[in-house]
């Protein structure tokens, strides 16, 4: 299949998610396997990439000053049902730029994949980073994903992370962030997952606040059913003054499906603060109640509120 | 016959009897209230009509339209025209207004939405993509509650005291939609011990202790509610009954045996 039409059947896969928007102004890349499909960039966004074995590296920069009005698409993925895709990423926000990625994640036909992404990712002071990674998955869930990033926040730069796997089944996942925030740095990452079948779901987050005002949260929303697992491991520490942080995990348990959290506060600074809370169990009863009483089925109503739990 | 018919509903939860050989009928597009003390069986008999769970199994019945109810889930009785809004409207993370009002909606377009969020006072604008959460009081959540059933154009509505936690503005506007809804064809039945609920209430049924004590015009029901139930010091225990128990004749206001 030539890079073209490889291009155009990994976003046929995310089609129903919107795809991709086109247009000179906005940056793009596509990679299949270790095999860089399609790519544009725009002005004041670098992107470099080398094919490796097993995947890519790819080093990304975005220019100190220059503000990304669109996002920048990406999509990784591999059609066929077995391989391995290893994406290498270093990626650079310079002082007082700004940019949004929006990345697509694609293992429709997977029965064998491993995904791994290894990312240092460096958001300089003033600099502000947006990645919103979805996953597209087969109904087989024969994926391992494990992504990594070791992240670093300059002072007053902000980082916002969303990972979301709603369709297909996740497979096996261990996602691991850590993320260090100078003063007045801000950090939000998010993980909304539906986890079925036996899906195996492992995600270790973790935030430093080493700063001065720095603050972060930390949220977990999963649903789970069938017999599958997860295990949420959400940590921020606090060891400057007036840091703050919160971790909040939710999650939906029915069936054979088993679920655990444990944050981990950990505070060093007299005037920091941080917060957690946690919720696993069944569908609320008052929400099933309320939403049948209006006439839809108990399977609509548990699918209505976990829409909402996962917005 | 009424629209809804109670039928020698009693109820026992663990070991209290909450629900005594209770009939009551509502009549189709009438706006009814039941009123009693807390604690009375008013918001048990709400959820025996909607069928809730832990509310179903009941010794007598529940008849719509002179079919029995009996085994009939609360989605099926929703779909057949019942519903009921909480005392304390459920909170729901994430789930924006607007869905939540469309999902029982007969017509899910935004714009049967945005009509149901203007008749409670609600500015669409405002609202509809905010979420059905903590970060609304419980007034605005009671009157997305109502727009919800708005939009869900049912036959009968139970309304578990409508004016807890609302303020004078909002309650007059809920008033005034319980009376278009009436005008629409509505059976509405409020659970209340409001005197300001009961006056919007066409007729009345008083209850204590599981029992239905009377029944009639709301003159009749407020003016023995005011002047017996709410000085009253006994726990949900009727006179007659508490007499009896302790073995004293009553006697009526005038002095005569009760």
């Amino acid at each position: 299949m030539s890079a073209v039409d490889l291009a155009r059947s990994l976003l046929d896969s995310v089609a129903e998610f919107g795809g991709h928007a086109a247009g000179d102004d906005v940056a793009h890349l596509e990679v299949h396997g270790n095999e860089v499909v399609g790519a544009h960039l725009v002005p004041g966004l670098q992107i470099e990439t080398q094919e490796i074995e097993d995947g890519i590296e790819a080093h990304i920069v975005v220019e100190r000053g220059t503000r990304l009005l669109k996002p920048v698409h990406m999509c990784f993925g591999l059609l066929p049902q077995t391989g391995m895709q290893h994406i290498v990423m270093d990626v650079e926000i310079r002082e007082e730029a700004s940019a949004s990625v929006l990345a697509h994640c694609t293992f429709p036909n997977a029965v064998d994949v491993t995904h791994a992404m290894d990312a240092e990712i460096r958001v300089e002071p003033g600099a502000e980073y947006r990645y919103f990674e979805r996953h597209v998955h087969g109904p087989d869930g024969g994926v391992l994903v494990v992504p990594k990033a070791k992240v670093h926040l300059g002072e007053g730069a902000r980082f916002r992370t969303e990972f979301e796997l709603l369709k297909g089944r996740v497979g096996a996942m261990d996602i691991d962030y850590e993320v260090t925030c100078e003063a007045h740095a801000v950090l939000e990452m998010i993980a909304r997952l539906i986890g079925r079948g036996a899906d195996s779901i492992v995600i270790h987050e973790t935030g430093h606040l080493v700063g001065e005002y720095a603050r972060a949260v930390l949220q977990s929303h999963m649903a789970l059913r069938d017999t599958a697992r997860a295990e949420v491991f959400n940590t921020i520490t606090a060891a400057a003054a007036y840091a703050r942080g919160h971790v909040d995990c939710k999650e939906i348990v029915q069936e054979q499906a088993v679920a655990r959290a444990v944050p981990i506060v950990e505070v060093r600074h007299p005037k920091a603060h941080v917060t957690h809370e946690a919720a696993i169990g069944s569908v609320d009863s008052r929400q099933l109640q309320t939403i049948m009483s209006r006439g839809l089925t108990e399977d609509d109503a548990v699918e209505l509120i976990i829409e909402g739990l996962l917005s | 016959m009424g629209v809804l018919e109670v039928r020698d509903v009693s109820l026992t939860l663990g070991d209290k009897q909450i629900l005594k050989d209770l009939s009551v009928d509502f009549w189709e597009g009438h706006i009814h209230a039941i009123i009693g003390p807390n604690g009375a069986g008013k918001s048990t008999l709400a959820s025996v009509i909607m069928g809730l769970p832990g509310f179903t199994d009941i010794a007598g019945d529940v008849i719509l339209d002179g079919r029995s109810l009996q085994d009939v889930p609360v989605d099926e009785r929703a779909r057949r025209g019942i519903t009921l809004a909480w005392q304390e409207p459920a909170r729901f993370e994430g789930l924006r207004v607007d869905r939540f009002i469309a999902a029982g909606a007969r017509d899910r377009g935004t714009a049967t939405v945005r009509n149901a969020l203007e008749k409670v006072g609600l500015d669409p604008d405002k609202y509809m993509q905010r979420a059905v959460d903590k970060t609304l009081s419980g007034g605005e959540r009671k009157r997305i509650e109502l727009a919800s059933i708005l939009a869900m154009r049912p036959r009968i509505v139970l309304m578990d005291e409508p004016d807890s936690g609302i303020d004078v503005e909002a309650l007059e506007r809920i008033f005034e939609t319980l009376r278009e809804m009436k005008s629409g064809g509505v059976t509405v039945i409020l659970i209340t011990h409001s005197m300001a609920v009961l006056r919007q209430a066409e007729h009345a049924f008083l209850m204590c202790n599981g029992r239905l004590l009377d029944k009639g015009s709301v003159e009749k029901i407020s003016g023995y509610f005011e002047n017996r139930c709410i000085p009253c010091d006994h726990t949900n225990m009727p006179v007659a009954e508490e007499a009896a128990e302790l073995g004293v004749a009553l006697q009526d206001d005038e002095g005569a045996p009760a």
